[in-house]
């Protein structure tokens, strides 16, 4: 029993150590940051006045409504882009410093280990999913009455689960292929949002993508998230979305860690941890 | 028991020769077998690729072996990796940091993965770089301002603020002037006088390998070709010096090899 407290107090420990070294990282290259996040809010912007542009053009939408839909999606394809980039550039980033023979011959369990690395994500993605919402909000004057935000929120952050266990996935592609790895990363981000409907309903999809986006946490999320700020749902209406998610989230986070570890296994074998001496 | 005790281990790694698409195995570490005692400060000496590093990255759980077993205290590396991860640590010829990050805040997160908490490492980080002899008031620089001889001192900080019991040293003085090397060398026999550590110790400084080890192997080719103290290398070798104890064992090896060609 007190060997089981020990080692759950270490992993603990170093669960924070995990997001305490991301932070220290972010603080390091702040302006870096504001750089980026100033090109997602003009990516998101190009997407979003697509909705003025169609009227514009003779085009007969509720503008209002169509720009919230839109910007709905580009944040969430922001937010997953930050959730994959985090996950999967720690460990491209590792590798490249050579911290990562380091850390991966340290005693904590890979499961903390990049569970800290999901915490981190899903926090610092949050943040500037929030922020960049707003901005955006502000910037078409947008009123959204009578939206559910916490809705929203719980929405997110249980879609976030499965979202991680995907970037688990994805962030073993660095250990395999160090050169490219990480933008395979994209690869998964955009399949996994064009099968989601993130600017449309999926129903204008072909039947096979349906199929897809019926297992896609994505699909889930978006519709609840957009349920949530556009009819104002509450939790007791998103039923139909919070299930699926909690379902997806319970079996896509121990297959990215299976995968995360098979991807391990393979780089151990074949001396792939190593970036040089 | 042994602090660490191998028999027959065997790693090759899979490489793509010239323009042949298939690729061949090629051995970096052949049936290696030898103990170490607890307490014992062992050195291994090689050649360029003789798989020295191989050894110490299969000590620490970084690769997989293709054949043989390795025990660590009586825990074997594959099985039980987790406790052999808790009792090692390493130190690799390249100082390998997050280089916008300070030394001391390199070091506290990776204490974090071994359990150590801020209220441990807050008092312990500078009292273990004072001791590799890091100027405290570098503390909050970047580690891409240091030196590389600096950045070596605080991978040897961090190795030790983990306390392990099997210290593995890759190389650790390459790149140091010498009155560090000294400190260095002073370091690692007070590491093993206080804290009973077993070293493992991979260099190319036949001095240093003198210096400080019990015992001293010299891997050929994946082999090991010997294991003894530096007196009875001498002797067996016929030679006057340690220089001479090296060119005698990896030359024979390299008549043996061309003979095999033949
Ligand atoms: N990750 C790897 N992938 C492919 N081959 C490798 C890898 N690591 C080592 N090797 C090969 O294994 C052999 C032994 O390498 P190792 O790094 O252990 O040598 P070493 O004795 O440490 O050499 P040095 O004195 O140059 O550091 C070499 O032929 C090397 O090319
Ligand atoms: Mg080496």
């Amino acid at each position: 029993m007190r060997a089981v407290g020990h080692v759950l107090r270490a992993e603990l420990v170093g669960l924070a150590g995990v997001v305490e070294r991301n932070t220290y990282l972010v603080r390091r290259y702040l302006w870096w940051e504001l750089a980026f996040f100033l090109w997602t809010v003009a990516n998101t912007l190009t997407i979003v006045f697509i909705a003025e542009g169609v009227e514009a053009a003779g085009g007969r939408i509720d503008v209002e409504r169509t720009t919230a839909v839109l910007l709905i999606g580009a944040v969430m394809w922001a937010y997953l882009g930050m959730i994959f980039e985090i996950l999967t550039e720690t460990v491209s980033w590792e590798r490249w410093e050579g911290t990562i023979e380091y850390t991966f011959m340290a005693p904590l369990s890979r499961a903390v280990h990049l569970g800290g690395m999901g915490l981190f994500a899903i926090a610092y993605g949050l943040v500037q999913s929030a922020l960049l919402f707003a901005v955006v909000a502000f910037f078409f004057d947008l009123s959204l009455p009578g939206a559910n935000f916490p809705a929203a929120l719980v929405v997110l952050v249980l879609a976030s689960v499965s979202f991680v266990g995907i970037g688990m996935m994805t962030s073993v592609l660095p250990l395999i292929s160090p050169e490219k790895g990480t933008q395979l990363g994209f690869v998964a981000q955009g399949v996994l949002l064009v099968v989601s409907g993130v600017y449309y309903p999926v129903t204008v999809l072909p039947e096979w993508m349906q199929w897809l986006a019926a297992i896609s946490p994505a699909t889930y999320a978006l519709d609840g998230v957009r349920d949530a700020i556009l009819e104002g749902d509450g939790l007791e209406a998103l039923g139909d979305e919070l299930w699926p998610l909690a379902v997806i989230g319970a079996v896509s986070i121990p297959l990215g860690l299976a995968v995360f570890r098979v991807g391990e296994r393979h780089a151990k074998r074949h001396g792939k941890l190593k970036r040089s001496g | 028991m042994h602090a660490v005790s191998i028999s027959d281990l065997r790693k090759d790694f899979r490489r793509r020769n010239g323009r042949r698409l298939r690729r061949e195995r090629v051995p970096a570490l052949r049936d290696v077998s030898f103990t170490i005692e607890r307490g014992e400060c062992v050195a291994v000496l090689g050649q360029n690729g003789s798989g020295k590093s191989t050894l110490v990255r299969l000590l620490s759980t970084l690769l997989l072996a293709d054949g043989g077993t390795a025990r660590v205290f009586g825990h074997e590396i594959s099985r039980d990796s987790r406790a052999v991860r808790r009792l090692v640590n390493r130190v690799s010829v390249e100082a390998s940091f997050f280089k916008k990050m300070s030394s001391a805040e390199n070091l506290a997160y990776a204490a974090r993965f071994y359990g150590m908490t801020p209220a441990e490492t807050g008092p312990r980080i500078p009292e273990i770089l004072a001791r590799v002899g890091f100027p405290a008031e570098r503390r909050g620089e970047p580690m891409e301002n240091l030196s590389r001889g600096m950045q070596q001192k605080v991978a040897l900080a961090r190795a030790l603020l983990t306390s392990p019991v099997l210290l593995l040293l890759d190389e650790p003085t390459t790149g140091l002037d010498p009155r560090s090397r000294l400190e260095v060398r002073a370091l690692v026999r007070d590491v093993r006088e206080t804290h009973d550590a077993t070293v493992l110790l991979c260099t190319h400084d036949l001095e240093e390998a003198e210096a400080l080890a019990d015992r001293i192997g010299i891997l050929d080719g994946g082999r090991l070709v010997c294991l003894a103290p530096a007196e009875e290398l001498k002797r067996r070798y016929g030679a006057a010096t340690l220089e001479e104890v090296f060119f005698a064992a990896t030359g024979r090896a390299l008549e043996d090899d061309e003979e095999a060609a033949d």
